[in-house]
């Protein structure tokens, strides 16, 4: 593997060797794992997508959102709405929900992208509480904080012969979504977008002098992280079987910005690492002790302190790769 | 009638509580570009400690100063040793301001336990007044009262002293105050900790008609950003004006549409978003 090559797409040299090595490993572990660790795996790799979503935003694009969750949330309630009360397989509800994230997004961007810096932090954060006002407000459409228990687990339909319902079947149908999603954000991040973002991140001034149409680029990347994120909250919805208005809480989106800065922002496989550590820490540090919100405070304390850049970013001068251009 | 003007006053007494909050935001925002996210957690623990304070020592006024001063404390031990060394990286700062949102969050919880409490008023301000048939609560009336004086002071502070005007100057130009010899660092700790005087004062103040309870942090938090944004950061008039304004919106909501209290405040928000992206007084 040539190190130019691998600047491209944002893995280290020999990645040919590591997606293959991951590949198989995933496609082994329902083989091995007990139902609860698969249940770990996959939501690793569904806060991975939600985190790598967010590092569109952050790491490539500079901006800095606090507000990610309220497209997780609004996805994973309009999926779980229409897979309840209406029924819809997955065909028909996974898309609607990461449409209207889409959507809202585009509402949100044009009110946000009006500025930077803090003030979009604080803007995106507020936003995102409006959705989370609804979701918790709207208790005749949403069950307020009650929730909506009981979302089905996806069946394929259309006369397929298999049901998604056990956990084998579930995770496969989750590693493949999440598959083809990190494909694809790779790809939108090696592609001239990719660098039009990274250069706005960098100055926008130079990016205008260009002549690129900075809005529409920044307005394009929120839309597409909103949708990425749409996707990891239907999924989400559907292994939970259940959605609440803390899918869309500031809780959470400061959660996804902890895995991303944790991991490194500014590479995908930075967010994706975080996202596992802090989902892996969650679920051992819960079963000893009651005092997780503490630790997870210290958390974000020392990675602000003594990791702003991500493990990515203390590795980086250890290892011969480089990768943020 | 007597309906429209008891809601407005509650709306105006509660606006006065977030104006206490969004002042500090707003100072801190202004002079030290940080969006502090702990800010709901000064107002949370102010509220604690002061209900404390009263049940040892029985007396509101030394719960009300023991509150505000010893989260001041706090926040400048939050600024000195923290804060400090994130200096306009945005993204830890907020990272380090939502810690400590969660450690004291988590905190409180361990040492005040889960119920909601609420701070008995003082004696001195039970009652009611009463002109004819109208009759409106003495304690509310007071934090109006000392919303407009608070205020009034912050006016004078930030307008007609030497403080102030080293204030402002920081505001405008960072590096240019300190090469004129102004002590920006030390003025960084100093508003720091006044401004989670304010929230912790607000704290303490509002215990007796909001409660003291877990979530407060996030609540008041997120009320204090939409006051700022509604008024403009960095500016004591938008904290002031944003904070009426709030407060009504939010108490008129909760009266009209229950369902839907939060959306009355956050809608109004996204169209002054829309038309001024700096707020009503901030400056682009």
């Amino acid at each position: 593997m040539s190190g130019r090559h691998s600047k491209h797409l944002g893995f280290p040299p020999g990645r040919g060797t590591l997606v293959l090595t991951g590949a198989v490993a995933l496609l082994a572990l329902p083989y091995v794992l007990s139902t609860y660790h698969l249940g770990l795996v996959v939501q690793m790799m569904i806060f991975a997508l939600f985190a790598m979503s967010l590092d569109l935003l952050i790491g490539y694009g500079g901006m800095p959102s606090l507000g990610h969750a309220a497209f997780f949330g609004i996805s994973a309630y309009t999926t779980g709405l229409l897979a309840l009360r209406l029924g819809l397989n997955v065909w028909l509800a996974l898309p609607a929900g990461v449409i209207l994230a889409a959507l809202i997004a585009m509402l949100f961007g044009v009110l946000a992208l009006r500025t930077r810096g803090s003030y979009f932090l604080m803007i995106t954060l507020a936003l995102s509480q409006v959705a989370w006002g609804i979701a918790f407000g709207w208790r005749s459409l949403t069950g307020g904080d009650d929730g909506l228990p009981d979302v089905p687990r996806p069946t394929l339909g259309l006369h397929f012969p298999w049901s998604l319902a056990d956990s084998i079947s579930f995770y496969y149908f989750t590693l493949l979504l999440v598959a083809i999603a990190t494909f694809l954000l790779v790809g939108i991040v090696a592609s001239p977008f990719g660098y039009a973002l990274r250069g706005i991140r960098e100055s926008e001034t130079r990016m205008l002098a260009l002549g690129y149409n900075v809005w529409r680029y920044k307005f394009a990347a929120f839309v597409l992280a909103a949708i990425f994120a749409g996707l990891a909250g239907c999924l989400y919805a559907y292994y939970n079987r259940f959605v609440s208005p803390d899918y869309l809480h500031v809780a959470r989106s400061a959660e996804v910005l902890l895995m991303v800065i944790l991991g490194g922002a500014g590479t995908l496989i930075g967010p994706a690492v975080g996202a596992v550590l802090i989902v892996l820490l969650e679920n051992v540090v819960s079963a000893y002790t009651e005092r997780w919100l503490l630790l997870l405070g210290i958390i974000y304390v020392l990675v602000s302190l003594f990791a702003p850049n991500g493990l990515i970013g203390l590795l980086r001068d250890r290892l011969p790769w480089q990768d943020t251009p | 009638m007597t309906f429209w003007i008891i809601q407005t006053l509650n709306g105006v007494s509660f606006g006065m509580l977030l104006f206490l909050l969004a002042a500090g935001l707003s100072l801190i925002f202004g002079l030290m570009k940080v969006l502090n996210l702990t800010h709901g957690s000064f107002y949370l623990l102010g509220g604690y400690v002061g209900l404390a304070v009263l049940h040892l020592s029985g007396s509101f006024v030394l719960a009300v100063l023991a509150g505000s001063f010893a989260i001041a404390a706090v926040g400048i031990i939050i600024e000195r040793f923290f804060l400090r060394r994130l200096h306009l990286q945005e993204l830890p700062q907020a990272l380090l301001t939502f810690g400590f949102l969660f450690i004291f969050s988590d905190l409180a919880t361990v040492i005040w336990g889960t119920n909601p409490q609420t701070i008995p008023k003082p004696a001195m301000l039970e009652g009611a007044l009463q002109v004819g048939g109208f009759f409106y609560p003495y304690y509310r009336l007071f934090i109006i009262a000392l919303g407009l004086i608070i205020a009034g002071a912050l006016w004078w502070l930030q307008d007609g002293t030497r403080l102030g005007a080293m204030l402002r100057a920081s505001v405008d130009d960072e590096e240019v105050a300190r090469a004129l010899g102004i002590n920006v660092s030390l003025l960084f700790t100093l508003v720091f900790g006044f401004g989670a005087f304010l929230a912790a004062l607000g704290g303490v103040m509002g215990g007796p008609i909001v409660g003291v309870y877990p979530g407060a942090d996030f609540d008041v938090m997120l009320l204090g950003f939409v006051v700022v944004i509604i008024g403009g950061l960095g500016s004591l008039k938008g904290a002031l004006i944003g904070g009426l304004a709030v407060g009504l919106l939010d108490n008129f909501g909760k009266v009209f549409f229950p369902e839907l209290a939060l959306f009355t405040i956050f809608a109004p928000m996204a169209v002054i978003l829309a038309l001024r992206p700096a707020g009503l007084f901030g400056r682009e």
